[in-house]
């Protein structure tokens, strides 16, 4: 780790998590994440060899539920926070993605 | 004695005696909302209408003799990222500025069910992230006992409305001392069950392996009365654990006869400020009073829970907050023609500081190429704290630690160093990334009269420990009695 | 020169539960209502959290053990991280690095002839979630996309093959065999127009060079083919392109990224399509709502016990058990379970596999396409059929008389008659269908015919061979049971002697 964090790499990171963010406050974040990147570099006085992840504090496997319908929501309330519908569907502004 | 500084047990046995009403507290905490919450900011939404109406329906249960729940006619006051109906939902954002979940949280329906009287919802950091209030897209929420002051976060508001005296109860939601440490700060108790022990369905996700909901109240009886209705099993979450609640409120009295209190020396030394070590260190010989023994512990890793937590709550978080895009629900920003400009617009001006933050910084941790190297290596640390604690536990009954290294800070002094804000966190973060319950109980006032919080961890599902632990420490001492004084009282 | 095709396949199955992968919300086509199988749970509502469908998770084993996958002991969900409308948590809860199950393989005919086959390896076989679907402003005036996610939601098998088919008609194969075999295991319905079965194609070619180099060409995927037709066709039309930009460009696969492309089953064309703006980084991680899956050996036996014969097996084994071509094997096996089940019953029952084979590929066939029926909708049951074959088998009638009794048996079931056994021997007694086995009764009709037709008598004896027909039509008139065949040797008998 411990690579120094350019404007570059927090522009490139702004973009993956769809966040526009101005110029200033990529100045300001990559002086912060900097800091606490160059931070959680003490991690690495750690050996974790063999060391498995815990990914959750609580150990449990196999919870299931039935296969038993249970109530929709009606459509209205589906959509009712919605920014723009028709009342059928969400809409969104077209994705200019394909040819 | 009024009806608004009244403990739940005092409020309970005079609404059971007839003595009072649900619709009589209801008011009287109305009431105390509009003289004081003016000055602190405690709620971002009261439901004033809805109040008294529940309330009057529980006082008509009450009076036809009907089954009546366990808190039948109490205000509560939600913290506002947990899902009500006929509610906002807004979690401090501008991004749910507008949002009206069409379903109530499982919390939220066990209150109901309690017969509890919602009247509100508070204020936090926006999503959850944050250790001041200040992060709230709407207002700050001030301390009631220094207005100056910050009551903590992320669940500020609601340990200032019990500390303010507008409700007897509420609940907030602790994902690295959200719950612990306003509860510290505002000199109220509040507790962070084990992770699985409360239900997550309806509690708008930070970070979904740290996240648990708790209760609030001016002292532990008030706490444990909430838990065990808030406590249980909930098919609607994977992670919650399928486990007996006991019932919390009739044993909360009974001491624990030859307690082992394990405190670990290096919590003492540098960065803690001298009246919480002092209120620390007296609240041990209170201990040591009542027949408790106090044993030296090593949290080998504890050094690195900051770390560890840094990078897995911003983690999750960068997931759990990828749904916010101005598509289904939420803001949008309508000058956008495309939809990836109308992502990153409606992201950008729909977030504040520090939540885009978290997510800059979990993305960033989760990415190609530096995944093992912060994620994984965190994930790891992690399992090594949660063996630490189970090393230490073998021992002792309960870890005590302060709750914060300081008494609140003031408003605005470690909102532009987020480094130095995450680093205040380092007493309770433990417990979120290895699971296990605690408790933030009134242990002092500083040389300012500003309150200090004892912190007590217990193994995973021994809150029943925890909380007569902690009433043990409650009946010998006097400062949850203790009360801010406002403005206009 | 020369060039070998490198396909692999991607395919995509949606899994029969009655409910969605994470919520109680039904699994069910239906585009004509929008957004009404949703709920907080597949609407990505703040709050909500998925609980996995116990019966997905089943079906998901079962699939993978048939597919002769290892099933891993130890299973999560990982989520991956992408944005999209249809995606309303914009990651899919999926799995990445401890998929459920990894390194199967089916065995496909590469040759119905010989009954040659091979087998095609599987890298992995996960378990995820379907994403609703964006429905596209087609005017071109830029106008908003709409999104429906009745869709989301819906449980997902996605399986990988290994690059290991050779031709486009060889991926065509495996798709109807896979399709074959997930219709037999009753897991999927896989209708492709409904979506309920995907396919992505990977494809590139071996250029073999005249000194002996072996050059892989740059990788392409064809997406969201919606036929296996459309399969076929667009990997076919893949190798020419790619044999024609070789020559051209002499690009190898180092020298470009894998490229996506469409197809246009109008124009008959594939298409570039443009990447998503990022390099792909999904950003997978273990899903901190969904908790691990442990699958123990006893459940595992318990599935093993609810597999079914798979296809290719069944087809292989109709033909030795039941002496039927490679080819009735095949139409048999391909009309799906239910069908193959009606054959066998009344191959067995019957005992003439071959009779039984004619009758339902042909017969039963015609009925059920004409009555726009299934197998299971068809009244003639496979126990009243086997008994009809049975009285061809015992020569009490012939295979034609048979086709009468069949028509009469359907105009009864019409009619809401129940048919038994009785009903069948009813019809050939009350129609004088039993096939005449008493030679002194059949001997005396010939002669009685033969006196009454000279003329035709004496053209026989000269020589003119159809002059029989007639008096074989007297006789048959007479005697309805009368094996025709029969009839014939003893008139010509009985006229030579």
């Amino acid at each position: 780790m411990t690579a120094s964090l350019s404007r570059e790499d927090v522009s490139a990171v702004a973009v993956l998590a769809r966040l526009q963010l101005s110029p200033e406050e990529v100045d300001v974040f990559t002086s912060q994440l900097g800091q606490i990147l160059e931070y959680v570099d003490i991690l690495n006085e750690v050996d974790t060899t063999d060391i498995e992840p815990l990914a959750h504090p609580i150990p449990v496997t196999n919870v299931f539920r039935d296969d038993i319908v249970t109530p929709s929501l009606p459509r209205e309330a589906a959509l009712s926070n919605a920014p723009n519908t028709d009342g059928k569907y969400f809409f969104v502004p077209q994705i200019l993605e394909e040819q | 004695m009024s009806l608004t500084d009244a403990t739940v047990t005092t409020l309970l046995a005079k609404l059971q005696s007839g003595e009072t009403s649900s619709t009589e507290v209801t008011e009287a905490c109305l009431a105390r909302i509009d003289s004081q919450d003016t000055d602190v900011g405690a709620f971002l939404h009261v439901d004033r209408e809805g109040a008294l109406l529940r309330a009057t329906q529980v006082d008509e249960k009450r009076k036809n003799g009907e089954p009546i729940g366990p808190l039948a006619g109490l205000p509560v006051a939600v913290k506002d990222v947990v899902c009500t109906t006929g509610m906002p939902t807004t979690c401090a954002s501008r991004m749910l500025e507008t949002f009206q979940p069409p379903y109530d949280a499982g919390a939220t329906e066990r209150l109901l069910a309690a017969d509890a009287v919602i009247v509100g919802k508070t204020n936090l950091d926006e999503f959850a992230m944050g250790s001041s209030n200040e992060n709230s897209a709407y207002h700050v929420t001030r301390n009631p006992w220094d207005l100056t002051r910050s009551p903590g976060g992320s669940s500020g508001g609601s340990a200032a409305a019990v500390a303010a005296q507008m409700v007897p109860l509420s609940i907030g939601s602790d994902t690295g001392g959200s719950i612990r440490q306003p509860a510290a700060f505002c000199g109220v108790v509040g507790l962070k069950p084990t992770y699985g022990r409360v239900s997550r369905y309806g509690l708008v996700a930070y970070a979904s392996s740290l996240d648990q909901i708790g209760p609030f109240a001016t002292d532990v009886t008030g706490v444990a009365t909430l838990l065990e209705v808030l406590a249980g099993y909930d098919q609607r979450d994977s992670t919650c654990i399928d486990a007996d609640v006991p019932k919390y409120r009739e044993t909360v009295d009974k001491p624990i006869d030859g307690l082992r209190i394990g405190v670990v020396p290096e919590h003492f030394e540098e960065g803690l400020h001298p009246d919480v070590n002092k209120a620390i260190r007296n609240a041990l010989d209170v201990y040591k009073a009542a027949g408790a023994s106090i044993v030296d512990i090593e949290l080998p890793h504890s050094k690195y829970v900051v770390a560890v937590y840094y990078l897995v709550a911003p983690s999750e978080a960068s997931g759990n907050l990828a749904r916010y895009d101005g598509v289904h629900y939420g803001y949008r920003a309508e000058e956008a023609q495309n939809l990836i400009p109308m992502y990153s617009a409606s992201r950008g001006q729909g977030f504040g500081d520090e939540v885009k933050r978290r997510i800059m910084l979990g993305t960033y941790a989760l990415s190609s190429g530096y995944y093992d190297a912060y994620y994984l290596k965190a994930l790891k640390v992690r399992r090594l704290i949660r063996q630490d604690f189970d090393t230490a536990f073998a021992d002792v009954d309960v870890i005590a630690s302060p709750v914060a290294p300081t008494p609140a800070f003031k408003l605005g002094e470690l909102i532009d160093n987020p480094l130095e804000m995450y680093l205040s966190d380092i007493y309770t973060l433990g417990a979120n990334l290895a699971g296990i319950p605690g408790i933030s109980i009134p242990a002092g006032l500083s040389d300012d009269g500003l309150p200090i919080g004892l912190q007590l961890l217990a193994r995973p599902f021994e809150e029943e420990r925890l909380l007569r632990a902690a009433r043990m420490f409650e009946s010998a001492t006097d400062w949850h009695t203790k009360r801010a004084v406002l403005n206009h009282d | 020169m020369e060039f070998t095709t490198i396909i692999g396949l991607e395919v995509h199955v949606q899994l029969l539960t009655k409910t969605k992968i994470f919520c109680g919300c039904a699994n069910l086509f239906n585009p004509e209502n929008p957004n009404v199988q949703t709920c907080p749970v597949c609407l990505g509502l703040p709050g909500s959290l998925p609980v996995m469908n116990r019966k997905a998770f089943r079906l998901a084993v079962k699939t993978a053990m048939a597919l002769n996958c290892n099933i891993t002991p130890f299973t999560k969900w990982d989520r991956k991280q992408y944005y999209y409308p249809d995606l309303p948590k914009n990651y899919q809860i999926s799995q990445y690095d401890l998929p459920f199950s990894t390194e199967g393989w089916l065995d496909i005919e590469t040759d119905l002839e010989t009954g040659e086959s091979k087998k095609v390896r599987l890298i992995r076989v996960h378990l995820e979630e379907d994403a609703g679907k964006n429905i596209h402003d087609e005017t071109g005036r830029g106008r908003d996309s709409r999104v429906d996610l009745n869709r989301a939601g819906t449980p997902l098998l996605e399986i990988v093959s290994q690059p290991d088919m050779r031709s486009p008609r060889e991926a065509y194969t495996f798709l109807n065999e896979l399709k074959l075999l997930l219709t037999y295991l009753n897991v999927s319905d896989c209708n492709m127009q409904e979506g309920s079965l995907r396919c992505d194609a990977n494809v590139n070619l071996h250029v073999h060079t005249d000194d002996g180099h072996r050059i892989a060409t740059p990788l392409v995927e064809i997406k969201n083919l919606n036929s296996f037709r459309g399969v076929e066709q667009a990997i076919a039309y893949e190798v020419e392109r790619q044999q024609e930009q070789w020559r051209e460009s002499k690009l190898t696969i180092d020298d470009s990224p894998k490229q996506t492309r469409g197809w246009d089953a109008e124009r008959g064309v594939t298409f570039g399509q443009r990447g998503k703006e990022e390099a792909s980084d999904y950003r997978y991680f273990p899903d901190p709502d969904l908790v691990p899956v442990v699958v123990e050996e006893s459940q595992l036996q318990e599935l093993r016990g609810e597999l079914c014969e798979p296809p290719a097996d069944r087809r292989k084994r109709f033909q030795t058990a039941y002496q039927i071509s490679s080819y009735d094997a095949s139409v048999i096996i391909d009309q799906g379970l239910a069908f193959a089940d009606y054959y066998e019953s009344v191959a067995s029952d019957s005992g003439d596999g071959k009779q039984a084979a004619n009758w339902v590929t042909q017969d039963i066939q015609r009925e059920l396409n004409e009555r726009k029926l299934t197998i299971d909708q068809f009244p003639i049951r496979p126990h009243i059929l086997s008994t009809l074959l049975q009285r061809i088998g015992s020569q009490t009638i012939t295979v034609k008389s048979a086709r009468e009794v069949f028509a009469e048996l359907l105009c009864r079931a019409d009619n809401d008659e129940s048919l038994s056994d009785d009903l069948i021997d009813g019809i050939i007694d009350a129609n004088g269908l039993a096939i005449v086995s008493d030679t002194g009764q059949l001997e005396e009709t010939i002669e009685a015919v033969i006196s009454r037709n000279e003329k035709a008598v004496a053209a026989f004896r000269e020589g003119k061979q159809a002059a029989v027909g007639p008096m074989i039509g007297q006789i048959m008139r007479e005697i309805k049971g009368a094996d025709p065949k029969q009839v014939r040797q003893m008139l010509i008998d009985k006229i030579s002697e």
